[in-house]
């Protein structure tokens, strides 16, 4: 069997689920008709969902007409509350760029000392421990509070919560290269800070990527919750805005988007990660 | 809406002593409340009767003399006659274009609710410009979050729950900030509506264990709804359970069937009838008619640092309410606020809501063209009733100078200064009494009308 009929294979399977769960979406969304009498006058200041029946929840080919429309205009601005889907991701993508490149900036190069030093690692280790299983959002009211300043606060909270795997992974990959590696390094006499880069970094670059590749996935799933409580702009305002409006057809669109987002956010990581493994 | 109408009318009293300024007393002012006020064609036409008004009183302190003036002459003569001496047209032009705002760009948040209606459609139907501001409305997540953009600064000043001002004012929930109310956004529009399951179970007293939701604990909703249950001797803090819950969950949860009724602004009652979820059990006119619910609020180092924004922006937000307060003008309201940049509801909603036909949630269609109101006046004693119910229900612990309290937050006297310099009519007094489901509020003594309530919390 060759992986190229296997790939066809599954590509199959997959296209065979989608129309499946399409198809159990459409039945199970369909309206059931008139439910009670009432008067033509009272009728027109009802819903559908009152009048018709038409079910609460939309169907796939209302989705699929909204979807259209959004992917037809992503870019318009009807003002500060109501602007396309490509702003309102764009706006995201930016926080989470902007948080995530923060905490990389301090997760790294802190995780090396405490990595290179086991005393620091063991004195730190009680306040990470502690620090790590906060829920980003708890930090919300306190940031929102010190820093004075929302969309700040929620590039904080970003970065408050990407930080932890990446300083937990970057001191472990440090922490378990190989003694040898650092003793040959060291019997050929090279500097402390050409040992960090020529052979610590490219040892534990693997660990640290997958540590950079969890917290990017924490990243993108905290700014949607985050948008959501400080509003404004971002695709978790999207949501929280749709939902006001209790279109559940548009919550269903920007789920859809945040996931393919993520997906896209987590295969870049990926990329970046094959590219400093080695064999061993 | 009294600053409106003709000042040449030889009936009409300048110097208020009802709620709208109109009558000679409050009863006078209830049989009238049947009769429309007159419709103002243009913004120019309405500004000249606002000018006049103030220049007739001006004429003559004494309204006796007015009257008996303008009966002996007829009110066109009055008007050529007073035009002749006094540039009427050169006076509206002046009070069109008052002194230069400090600063131009302001933020104003608001939350999505039909309270806010004057904030949000100053923004559209251009009231904000027309008083020389550029201002971007915008749309926040919740009461909390408002509070501490506005406290943050990010926001100039804000659509808040009438009770918050005073909450901030004195600490409450948050660190003491003086904030102040310069308008009283809506009066009444808010409604109990319960889940279709029990339209069955209209006496209060069979709703023993039920579950309400509530938008906040600092709300006229959670003071309403405590009155209206306590009156039916259900003790709201044991025998049922409140819920502080962001107004567009309430119908999401009210569907979910984990609350049984809320006490809730207005769309958010009419969303769960329009989604078949809810049934209006009773609007909230019916606890109190004439009762504030939210409020135009900001903090009062933006009004000493901008003092002229701050003015233009108070005299947008009365012009807009002063507009809004007019039932012809309710449908165009309506459509101007439905869209996604503001309310982001549909028109039919926000129509039943603003022009008050509506369909109750059980098959009939009702009719109360008060149903939502909008009057700016910031009463001191509306803060009052509000400090005593903070006070009733633990809130506030200990002593508080009510008087005190409501006259550093609610501005009446700045309100009635600015509004005579606008030319209207504010009334003569900050103080009014009103009644709370059948039973009288006496401003003047706050400590006993708290005392005199069977059901509270005990401190």
């Amino acid at each position: 069997m060759t992986s190229s009929s296997l790939r066809l294979r599954a590509g199959l399977v997959s296209i065979v689920l989608l129309a499946a769960f399409l198809g159990i979406w459409h039945l199970a969304t369909r309206s059931t008709g008139a439910t009670t009498t009432m008067s033509p006058e009272y009728a027109k200041l009802m819903g559908l969902t009152a009048t018709q029946g038409k079910s609460a929840m939309p169907g796939p080919v209302d989705v699929g007409a909204k979807l259209w429309e959004h992917v037809r205009r992503p870019f318009y601005d009807n003002g500060p509350n109501d602007k396309g889907l490509g702003i309102q991701l764009g706006y995201s993508i930016a926080r989470v760029g902007t948080g995530y490149l923060l905490a990389v900036l301090v997760a790294i190069p802190l995780g090396f000392l405490i990595g290179m030093s086991p005393l620091l690692s063991k004195a730190l280790d009680p306040f990470i421990q502690v620090l790590k299983p906060i829920s980003p959002l708890a930090w919300m009211p306190l940031a929102l509070y010190t820093i004075k300043d929302s969309s700040i606060s929620a590039i904080f909270v970003i970065f408050i919560c990407s930080i932890w795997p990446m300083l937990l992974n970057t001191v472990f990959g440090v922490a378990s290269v190989r003694k040898e590696w650092i003793n040959v390094a060291r019997t050929l006499e090279v500097g402390t800070v050409r040992r960090a880069f020529t052979v610590i970094l490219p040892a534990a670059a693997p660990t640290i990527l997958t540590g950079m590749r969890i917290s990017i996935g924490i990243a993108w799933l905290v700014i949607v919750a985050a948008e959501m409580l400080v509003g404004g702009t971002g695709i978790g305002y999207f949501v929280w805005n749709e939902w006001n409006n209790l279109s559940i057809t548009n919550v269903i669109i920007a789920i859809l988007l945040i996931g393919v987002v993520g997906m896209l956010l987590d295969q870049i990581l990926a990329r970046f990660t094959r590219m400093v493994t080695f064999p061993e | 809406m009294s600053t409106f109408d003709n000042p040449f009318d030889p009936d009409r009293n300048l110097r208020a002593r009802c709620v709208c300024g109109q009558h000679q007393s409050a009863a006078e002012h209830e049989r009238a409340t049947a009769l429309a006020c007159e419709p103002v064609e243009s913004e120019e036409k309405r500004y000249e009767g606002v000018v006049a008004s103030a220049v007739m009183r001006a004429m003559f302190p004494q309204d006796v003399a007015r009257r008996a003036f303008l009966k002996s002459v007829g009110a066109s003569t009055a008007l050529a006659a007073l035009s002749q001496f006094f540039p009427l047209q050169t006076a509206t032009e002046v009070f069109a274009q008052a002194g230069a705002p400090e600063k131009k760009d302001l933020k104003v948040g608001f939350i999505p609710i039909t309270c806010a209606t004057p904030i949000i459609m100053a923004a559209p139907m251009g009231f904000y410009s027309k008083h020389g501001l550029n201002v971007e409305v915008v749309k926040t997540a919740g009461w909390a979050v408002i509070r501490d953009k506005t406290i943050n600064k990010e926001y100039d000043a804000a659509h808040m729950l009438a009770p918050m001002p005073l909450a901030i004012s004195l600490g409450l929930g948050a660190n003491a900030i003086p904030f102040a109310v310069p308008a009283i956004e809506n009066i009444n529009g808010q409604g109990i509506t319960l889940a279709m399951k029990h339209k069955d179970k209209r006496d209060p007293k069979d709703w023993k264990g039920m579950k309400f939701a509530i938008p906040f604990d600092y709300s006229m909703h959670n003071y309403l709804l405590r009155y209206y249950l306590a009156e039916h001797g259900i003790d709201p803090d044991t025998d049922v359970q409140l819920r502080s819950v962001p107004p567009p969950e309430m119908v999401a949860n009210l569907r979910a069937d984990n609350i049984d009724g809320f006490l809730a602004p207005d769309n958010i009652c009419q969303r769960a009838i329009y989604d078949g979820v809810g049934f209006m059990h009773i609007l909230s006119k019916e606890i109190w008619d004439g009762h504030p619910c939210c409020s135009f609020a900001a903090s009062r180092e933006f009004i000493t640092t901008a003092p002229n924004s701050f003015a233009a922006l108070t005299r947008a937000i009365v012009d807009a309410t002063a507009y809004a307060s007019k039932a012809e003008n309710r449908k165009q309201i309506a459509e101007a606020i439905a869209p996604a940049n503001y309310i982001n509801a549909p028109v039919t909603v926000l129509e039943q809501v603003l022009t008050g036909t509506y369909a109750d949630g059980l098959g009939g269609v009702k009719t109360d063209a008060k149903r939502v109101d909008f009057d700016p006046f910031p009463w001191q004693s509306f803060a009052v009733w509000m400090l005593t119910q903070m006070k009733r229900w633990g809130q506030i612990k200990g002593d508080v100078d009510y008087k005190a309290v409501a006259e550093q937050v609610y501005l009446a006297t700045d309100t009635k200064k600015l509004m005579t310099e606008m030319g209207l009519s504010p009334p003569a007094t900050a103080y009014k009494s009103f009644a709370v489901m059948g039973k009288t509020f006496d401003p003047a003594k706050p400590e006993d009308y708290v005392a005199s309530f069977k059901i509270k919390k005990a401190s």
